[in-house]
């Protein structure tokens, strides 16, 4: 199997290397999704409301994200609060304030899309049988709200996931570059190492991201 | 709709904190003009914190590279380990990227940056260069059985590899336009046209040509050095006179005991041989000596 680059991925504390990098990326995502689930829920709300200045200020920021490639907004966060600012961020921290500010744009657009394709008539129905606001945001909105919104926001985290590996630009070792760094120490010893560490790295990022889409296959059955 | 104000509420702190994160994107625009000075930590304050930050790259083999257990190895993490002994302190090694190399110097968030640097004089405006440990030059190998030492075997009909994007590439194109290239845009893509004989020879950094003539049979670099020698050398932050000074007495004082031959024989010698050794290492800061 040597030349599958088996025994590289194996070598001394490589594989533990590997875990150690893989959970940087979902440390990463995994507190940058929560903080966009929640500002993105608020920022949805928000979205459909009636004032135009608050529409305006949210569509501004959503084209930012959207046009800004997600490794210049590393760049900015990282070096740019340092240079402009003189603050010294960790990458880390870096890291998580772009991908929550990715996220919660993108995040508020899908409950703003949810919230709007939920038809008038439900909330006269609701309120023709005597229900408060709070109530019928709870009871009826929210349940069809959540149900459309859960495909569309698995797409969404996964490939915040995807996206972490850009992290090591700004000098954290997450799972990919650890595995760049296992091809690269093993040029000589096993040169296709390329394969079975590429391969596992694949491996580890579809571990993390099919038990994440089961999740949301299960909830979307159980509420329909 | 009481829901909706306390949303709102909420809303605006949220506002406040997305705009203050947006906010850095003016630094695109100040960049030109923000000065970096004062932004880098003198000796003695690297001194005092007990620790330095060194910036090197880790999937660069045989340069600088992670081991299986972990630990930064190679060329540059050789010297990098007795710059911390001798200024005695421990080393935090930060993970660079190519691309990344100037903007953490000019943030300081490394002191120094000994991540295979190549001197030029681009870079020299933004960053300051200490004396070199390496020499770089372009190469050229050819097959054994029609090894090309001088420029002028190349015939009119023979084609040159080269890797687009590389000095090999703007020297060439510069300096003899009579040659004809062969551009690929990949590594792996010229050493399989290399390889299956497309053509004559193939140019690239004289390290990359010098490893490959040794690891596949058949193959000679007749050509080892060619055009503008460059050199490779440690980077500080610009200003930062102390360090770079102490930089300076370092690499001289090490050339007293032939400290980078031995860095070369721990770290190349396994993928150089020995006849590339006094090509590739500078000593004491003195090229050509």
């Amino acid at each position: 199997m040597q030349s599958l680059g088996i025994d590289a991925l194996f070598k001394g504390r490589n594989f533990l290397r590997l875990l150690e990098g893989l959970w940087v990326s979902v440390r990463i995502s995994l507190i940058a999704v929560l903080i966009s689930i929640v500002l993105g829920v608020v920022m949805g709300m928000l979205m459909t409301s009636k004032s135009r200045i608050l529409k305006a200020v949210f569509r501004i920021y959503l084209e930012i994200v959207r046009i800004m490639p997600q490794m210049v907004l590393l760049f900015v966060v990282y070096f740019g609060t340092t240079r402009v600012f003189g603050w010294n961020l960790t990458s880390e921290a870096a890291a998580i304030i772009v991908f929550s500010f990715w996220g919660t744009a993108e995040m508020g657009d899908l409950v703003r899309g949810a919230l709007i394709s939920i038809p008038r008539i439900q909330y006269e129905s609701a309120r023709a049988l005597g229900m408060k606001e709070g109530t019928l945001f709870r009871y009826v909105i929210l349940p069809q709200t959540i149900r459309r919104m859960i495909p569309l926001s698995i797409n969404l985290i996964t490939r915040m996931i995807k996206t972490t590996s850009l992290v090591m630009m700004i000098g954290m070792v997450e799972v990919l570059k650890v595995g760049q760094q296992i091809i690269e120490a093993n040029r000589k010893a096993s040169p296709n190492a390329a394969f079975g560490v590429f391969g596992m790295v694949f491996f580890l990022y579809f571990l993390i991201c099919w038990p994440i889409s089961r999740l949301a296959a299960g909830l979307e059955k159980r509420w329909a | 709709m009481k829901n909706i104000t306390i949303a709102k509420r909420i809303g605006t702190v949220v506002l406040g904190l997305t705009l203050a994160a947006g906010l850095p994107l003016n630094a695109l625009t100040v960049k030109a003009d923000a000065e970096s000075a004062g932004n880098f930590r003198t000796l003695d304050e690297i001194k005092e914190s007990g620790t330095i930050n060194i910036g090197v790259f880790s999937d660069k083999s045989p340069f600088g590279y992670v081991d299986e257990y972990g630990e930064y190895q190679g060329y540059d993490v050789y010297f990098a380990e007795r710059i911390g002994q001798d200024l005695g302190v421990e080393i935090n090694y930060v993970s660079t990227e190519a691309a990344s190399r100037i903007e953490y110097l000019e943030t300081g968030k490394v002191d120094i940056i000994l991540a295979n640097f190549t001197v030029t004089e681009e870079r020299a405006e933004v960053v300051d260069f200490a004396l070199p440990y390496m020499n770089v030059a372009l190469g050229i190998v050819s097959p054994e059985d029609a090894v090309i030492e001088s420029l002028d075997q190349i015939g009119e009909d023979d084609e040159v590899i080269v890797i687009s994007g590389t000095t090999a590439e703007t020297y060439l194109e510069k300096n003899n336009p009579e040659i004809r290239l062969q551009k690929y845009d990949a590594y792996a893509e010229a050493k399989t046209a290399f390889e299956n004989g497309y053509g004559a020879a193939w140019a690239n950094d004289n390290t990359e040509v010098i490893a490959f003539a040794i690891e596949n049979e058949g193959y000679v670099v007749g050509i080892p050095s060619l055009g503008s020698q460059d050199t490779i050398a440690p980077a500080v932050t610009k200003g930062n006179e102390s360090l770079l000074n102490w930089l300076n007495e370092e690499i001289e004082a090490l050339g007293g005991e032939n400290f980078f031959h031995q860095d070369y024989e721990a770290t190349l010698l396994d993928t150089y041989g020995k006849d590339y050794e006094d090509t590739l290492v500078v000593e004491g800061g003195k090229v050509g000596a």
